[in-house]
């Protein structure tokens, strides 16, 4: 299964990622609308991390867990793996009780606490190549197949 | 291989789909005496403040059981267990035979004698969803309620109240609510918030008595001699493994059914799993009862890999807590309230004003436990640390940084841990 993985040595740090997957979870898909004018703007489900004023940095995102254990932590039973192995979350049967930001290894899961409900990422259904990895201007994350034991 | 699960929530659950894993032929059959299908049953205090609705409770997609060929009996109570005829039989009188069982029954309420408690109509437990319905269900009739227990449970009965606008009170025995995972700091926050909601919080006391005539509540009587005037009252204090059926079966119960690291009991073929387990603890490999929902999945899933014949080992239970109270989210993790002494180490961050806390607990450089209020975004880097057993001593100054990330791990720990390929199963 293809995953997103991230490579430090060449992150700038722009956070880009995080812009292409607020607005391919936005409702009118685009960055001027969704940021400006929706209500609810939808957070971003990959994280950069950076220090010492951007020196390092770069973009988490989940695992897709061959044993996830957002899964099993989660108490509303929102969090399903598909028949793709893709870890998805239902935002509707979600509770925003944290238990996956308790539970997730990777600090994958976000808290979008004007919603009350937890978000992940989704592998962007609607598109072939994860949203975050085609904003990336220098291919600082890459989306290739991975052997997670 | 003919499966039996005694028990049908989140244990059952983690056991069908490690059966299924193994085993794709093998017969399962589940006998729950709920009448529901699996629901998350953290859940009830939502359904009963309104938050859930009844439809959302279910906690597996509806085809489940079908698709994992699981032999569903809701509303039926297994009432003992024949070891040497490898049986199980039912109330009524049927019989089951099995070719491996699972214990996965979980916990019940534990209610102490309290005086003047027969009789009365509205004590309730508060851990089913039966129970939530319920009391909903008379809520009309409902003004104001004692909750004995400031635990889990108790908290979440007294917010599930407080939402449908009924006046609340906690008795609880500690010096702070949620004594087993807070320390007093994180206490006092949140009893501070649900004060200021309304929400009196007595600690150090108890109910000794419930007083009225007939079925009628008028309050209760403390152990300090205070009077709390309610109409209804409910009893929090804390769950028993459920194994009081298992007498006479041969099977080992201490506190819970004793279980070694593949979940298999004292008795050949007999396997226990969540609440009702008694299994190793992560630090230091005490047996007991961890009666918490990751943990339950995570044993009922070695419990079925195992009983399936896979192969795969109990790292030990971690008690880890996500509990949000008057909008103030709070996780908790590991030790929080070590013993004094200068094997651990602790690191703290309050801001009472701002609601947030963070604490870090060390022993011997490597992280054993935290807790985290107000600021909880990715706690669960800290869950990773502690089961990795990371010596966190390079960067033990970032840890209470809300911002704490991979970034400030050593480069090689942080590409084992965080990249290229993900974590082992
Ligand atoms: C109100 C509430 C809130 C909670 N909140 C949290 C939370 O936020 N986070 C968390 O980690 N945990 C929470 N918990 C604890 C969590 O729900 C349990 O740890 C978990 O449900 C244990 O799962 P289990 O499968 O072991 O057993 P259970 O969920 O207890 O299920 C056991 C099932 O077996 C059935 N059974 C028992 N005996 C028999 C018998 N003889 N024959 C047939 N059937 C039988 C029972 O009726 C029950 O349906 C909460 C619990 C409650 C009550
Ligand atoms: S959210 Fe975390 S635990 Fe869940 S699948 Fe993603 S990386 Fe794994
Ligand atoms: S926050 Fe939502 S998705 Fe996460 S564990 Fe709770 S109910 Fe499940």
């Amino acid at each position: 299964m293809k995953r997103v993985y991230s490579l430090e040595d060449v992150c700038i740090g722009c956070h880009l990622c995080e812009v292409a997957c607020i607005t391919e979870h936005s409702r009118s898909k685009d960055p001027v609308r969704a940021f400006l004018h929706e209500e609810n703007r939808p957070i971003a489900r990959c994280t950069v991390e950076e220090r010492d004023g951007g020196i390092l940095s770069f973009s988490t995102n989940c695992r897709h867990c061959d044993e996830p254990d957002c899964l099993r932590a989660c108490v509303s039973g929102a969090i399903q793996k598909d028949e793709a192995g893709v870890v998805r979350m239902d935002t509707e049967q979600c509770i925003g009780c944290w238990s996956c930001v308790m539970a997730c290894p990777y600090g994958a899961v976000q808290r979008n606490v004007k919603a009350k409900k937890a978000n992940k990422c989704d592998m962007c259904p609607d598109r072939e190549v994860p949203a975050c990895v085609c904003a990336c201007p220098n291919r600082a994350l890459v989306f290739k197949e991975g052997t997670p034991k | 291989m003919n499966y039996v699960i005694i028990g049908n929530s989140v244990a059952a659950v983690g056991a069908i789909r490690g059966i299924r894993k193994v085993d794709s032929e093998g017969t399962i059959t589940v006998i729950s005496r709920e009448r529901h299908v699996a629901y998350g049953r953290p859940l009830i205090s939502y359904l009963l403040g309104g938050a859930v609705t009844e439809k959302r409770m279910p906690y597996l997609p509806a085809d489940f059981y079908e698709k994992n060929r699981v032999n569903l009996l809701l509303g039926r109570e297994v009432v003992s267990v024949d070891s040497e005829a490898s049986q199980v039989k039912l109330a009524g009188g049927d019989v089951i035979p099995y070719g491996r069982l699972l214990i996965a029954t979980g916990g019940d309420p534990f209610v102490p004698p309290i005086e003047g408690m027969a009789g009365k109509e509205r004590v309730f437990t508060f851990t089913t969803w039966d129970d939530a319905a319920r009391i909903k269900g008379m809520s009309a009739d409902i003004r104001k309620v004692v909750v004995v227990g400031g635990g889990l449970i108790g908290l979440k009965a007294a917010e599930g109240l407080h939402q449908i606008d009924k006046q609340v009170t906690i008795v609880e025995l500690a010096d702070r609510i949620l004594s087993a995972a807070f320390d007093l700091n994180a206490g006092r926050i949140v009893a501070k918030k649900m004060k200021a909601n309304g929400i009196d919080v007595i600690n150090g006391d108890t109910a000794v008595r419930i007083d009225g005539e007939g079925e009628e509540i008028i309050g209760v009587t403390l152990k300090s001699g205070d009077f709390i005037p309610c109409d209804t009252v409910i009893v929090a204090i804390g769950v028993r493994p459920a194994a009081s059926f298992l007498k006479g079966s041969g099977i080992e119960v201490n506190r819970g059914v004793v279980v070694d690291d593949t979940m298999r009991t004292s008795v050949p073929n007999v396997y226990a799993a969540g609440d009702v387990a008694e299994a190793r603890d992560f630090f230091y490999g005490k047996k007991l009862p961890m009666p918490i929902w990751p943990d339950a999945y995570i044993q009922g899933d070695i419990a079925g890999i195992s009983m399936a014949g896979g192969e795969i080992e109990y790292q030990g239970g971690l008690l880890m807590n996500s509990i949000e109270l008057f909008k103030i989210p709070t996780i908790s993790m590991g030790i929080t309230n070590p013993d004094p002494g200068d094997r651990y180490e602790v690191l703290t961050y309050l801001d009472l004003g701002a609601s947030v806390y963070r604490k870090i607990v060390l022993e011997e450089g490597r992280l054993v436990g935290a807790v985290l209020l107000g600021k909880v975004d990715r706690a669960g880097i800290f869950a990773g640390l502690i089961r990795q057993r990371v010596e966190v001593a390079p960067f033990k100054d970032h840890l209470l940084d809300p911002e704490f990330g991979f970034v400030h791990l050593p480069k090689e720990m942080r590409t084992t841990l965080f990249s290229p390929e993900g974590k082992a199963a």
